[in-house]
């Protein structure tokens, strides 16, 4: 997995609410069996128009923002599905910071297994962030996940929580399988007193 | 002991290890895998040269991509959702999972599949890299959605990587009204709370109206308890529940019976259990209902009107501009004055057989509107042939509905089956997202008897009218 310790860039802002997996990739692209190339269809339906020409209004479709590397949206983003398409096509399209006041569960997880950082703050803090971003691509913020904080063009710094594990394994860029392998004794001991006191499982 | 809720019960029984800062690992007993989200995890596998380490636990069904015609028998015809379908093929045969191919007549939606074979049981955790994975809350196990690296992870290691939830109580009080079904409750729920309501939680739906529901009408509240933001909905098992299970192919059997049942008897929550939230509805309040817009918490009685944005708050309003927008309706509009074009019944939130008896309640001896495009898509091929010998079919053929063969269809339209820009659609599935069920397609959701009573008058109808 990508290592995630400090971004620079620029920051897209997409102040909706309820952005579900479904407007993230819409299903006509989940018939791939690959993770890459999923980027040109992010957001799909909002970014192109009826004959597949590019919709000039959409954030991501304006010279500011088309290499945003951070993305600040409205209340319960990645709702829906669990696919993890959603990710991998935020990630193949640059982005690798979500703001958001909060988020879907599963959307969530997936964003941390691609080495993308959701940051969860409050609405009057994202609100802030919203028009920092509005300024277009001379506004580069700052996220630095050593030090938990997201540093707006102005300087301003908010400082943000995130799980002690889902940090060490994203600024390490570690792979969860392989770690939780190393338990693989206590996975197995697990089994063996299972096997007696739920056989029919 | 400290009085524990169901979840912390399963929690507990599954847990191989914690670490200091609460991250847990939780062993899975079942994992169920279909088409779409699973060719990455096994290609990730075949990479690194790990193999399934549970293949007796873990089950595989092509679903979301296979037609829903009988033309199916041929092969599927769109090129990237049969390389999708084969690849799952091969998986399952290479890695010697459970497997049931679109041949078979025990085909259907994952979600189906899983509780009808009896795979699915109480106590037990339950994931799939599919949100609606909820749905096996309904037996009192602990089922959750994960995506693919989760998936890649239980195939590998078969437990996943946790941290636990909060626990909330969602109690449905008293009896529910004739026509009142229960996708009306998860519905209901899903207004009050909102989608993000349950965020971060595990629901469990107790209460009177919940005991007097069949295991069909559980699945149905706990399939939709994801679309309210929780992680998992449960509810506790019971004589429902074990009559349910009992005979099917993989439920236990003999000895081994008794001691599941001496367990699955201390599966409930402890009278002073505590929880970090509760809500609580009186089913006697709870109508019809349907979605006007573009998000489930979007939900009204259908003898309401159309809201406008201004009777919402922050975020809320511009949403609800864009939604009606998108949805083509007017404030002040009554909801039965919205006309439809087309009825899907089906999807794992209502394609089991009490849906379709409760649709052919509705229809028989009536005709679906002139021009309407009507739909019936049993959630596997089981229910189809159980529909079939009841004779649901023939009500249904008669009546002018399209019968189908199994598979989630226009639940999300990546087969064939979908909608085009601006058509309307009275759907009994879970997501009225903006072009869910195809580009630009209008959804309402609603139970199967309001889909019915829709289908025949051509509008959004009050299923208590045609009873
Ligand atoms: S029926 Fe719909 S919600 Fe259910 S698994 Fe299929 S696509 Fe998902």
């Amino acid at each position: 997995m990508d290592k995630f310790t400090k971004i620079t860039g620029v920051a897209a802002p997409l102040p909706l609410i309820n952005v579900d997996t479904d407007m993230i990739i819409p299903k006509q692209f989940l018939k791939t069996i690959k993770r890459s190339g999923l980027g040109v269809n992010l957001f799909d339906e909002m970014r192109y128009q009826d004959d597949g020409s590019e919709n000039p209004d959409f954030v991501l479709n304006k010279p500011a923002y088309r290499s945003a590397e951070i993305l600040i949206a409205g209340d319960n983003f990645g709702c829906g599905s669990s696919r993890e398409h959603a990710p991998w096509a935020i990630k193949d399209f640059g982005i690798r910071c979500v703001i958001a006041p909060s988020f879907a569960d599963i959307f969530f997880n997936n964003c941390f297994k691609n080495g993308i950082l959701p940051i969860t703050l409050p609405q009057e803090q994202i609100d802030m962030l919203m028009k920092d971003a509005e300024k277009g691509e001379n506004a580069r913020m700052t996220v630095d996940l050593e030090a938990q904080t997201v540093t707006t063009s102005d300087g301003e710094t908010f400082p943000f929580e995130v799980d002690a594990f889902k940090k060490h394994c994203l600024l390490e860029g570690l792979d969860d399988i392989a770690l939780t392998l190393e338990k693989a004794p206590a996975i197995q001991s697990f089994e063996a007193q299972a096997a007696v006191s739920r056989p029919w499982v | 002991m400290s009085p524990k809720t169901l979840y912390d019960k399963i929690w507990d029984a599954h847990l191989v290890d914690t670490t200091e800062d609460g991250t847990s690992l939780l062993y899975i007993d079942r994992h169920l895998v279909h088409e779409v989200t699973s060719p990455q995890a096994f290609e990730g596998l075949r990479m690194s040269g790990r193999d399934v380490h549970a293949p007796d636990k873990t089950i595989a069904v092509p679903d979301h991509n296979v037609p829903t015609t009988p033309d199916r028998v041929n092969g599927i015809e769109n090129e990237e959702s049969r390389i999708q379908v084969d690849a799952l093929d091969k998986n399952a045969r290479d890695f010697g999972i459970n497997y049931y191919p679109v041949d078979d007549i025990r085909q259907g939606i994952v979600h189906i599949v899983g509780p009808e074979q009896g795979w699915t049981l109480p106590g037990m955790t339950v994931v799939c890299g599919d949100s609606h994975t909820a749905t096996h809350g309904a037996f009192g196990a602990l089922a959750h959605g994960i995506g693919t690296s989760e998936v890649e992870h239980v195939l590998a290691t078969q437990t996943l990587i946790q941290t636990k939830s909060k626990n909330m109580k969602v109690e449905i009080t008293g009896k529910l009204h004739p026509g009142v079904t229960a996708k009306d409750i998860t519905l209901s729920v899903i207004g009050r709370t909102g989608t993000a309501g349950g965020t971060g939680h595990v629901i469990e739906y107790c209460g009177e109206a919940i005991r007097d529901l069949s295991m069909e009408g559980r699945m149905t509240v706990c399939n939709m308890a994801i679309e309210g933001g929780a992680r998992a909905g449960l509810i506790a098992p019971d004589e429902t529940t074990f009559e349910y299970i009992k005979g099917r192919p993989h439920a236990p059997k003999g000895a081994q019976w008794e001691a599941a049942l001496a367990w699955w008897k201390t599966l409930y929550s402890d009278d002073d259990a505590h929880w970090d939230k509760v809500i609580t509805l009186d089913a006697g309040e709870i109508a019809p209902v349907v979605t006007w817009g573009t998000s489930p918490e979007d939900v009204l009685p259908i003898t309401a009107t159309v809201p406008a944005p201004e009777d919402f708050s922050g975020g809320k309003v511009d949403a609800v501009r864009r939604a009606l927008e998108y949805m083509g309706l007017k404030p002040g509009m009554k909801l039965t004055d919205i006309e439809i074009d087309t009825v899907f019944i089906g999807s794992c939130t209502n394609g089991r057989i009490e849906d379709l008896r409760a649709v052919a309640e509705i229809v028989k001896g009536k005709k679906v509107k002139d021009g309407m495009r009507a739909m019936i898509v049993p959630g596997s091929g089981l229910v189809r042939a159980q529909a079939e010998e009841e004779g649901l079919a023939d009500i249904f053929l008669e009546a002018g509905f399209e019968w189908r063969l199994a598979g989630c269809s226009m639940c999300l339209a990546m087969n064939p089956d979908q909608l085009s820009p601006g058509e309307r659609c009275a759907a009994t599935s879970n997501r009225n997202f903006e072009g869910r069920q195809g580009r630009g397609g209008r959804t309402h959701l609603l139970s199967p008897a309001m889909a019915a009573a829709a289908a025949i008058t051509g509008r959004l109808t009050d299923v208590r009218e045609v009873m």
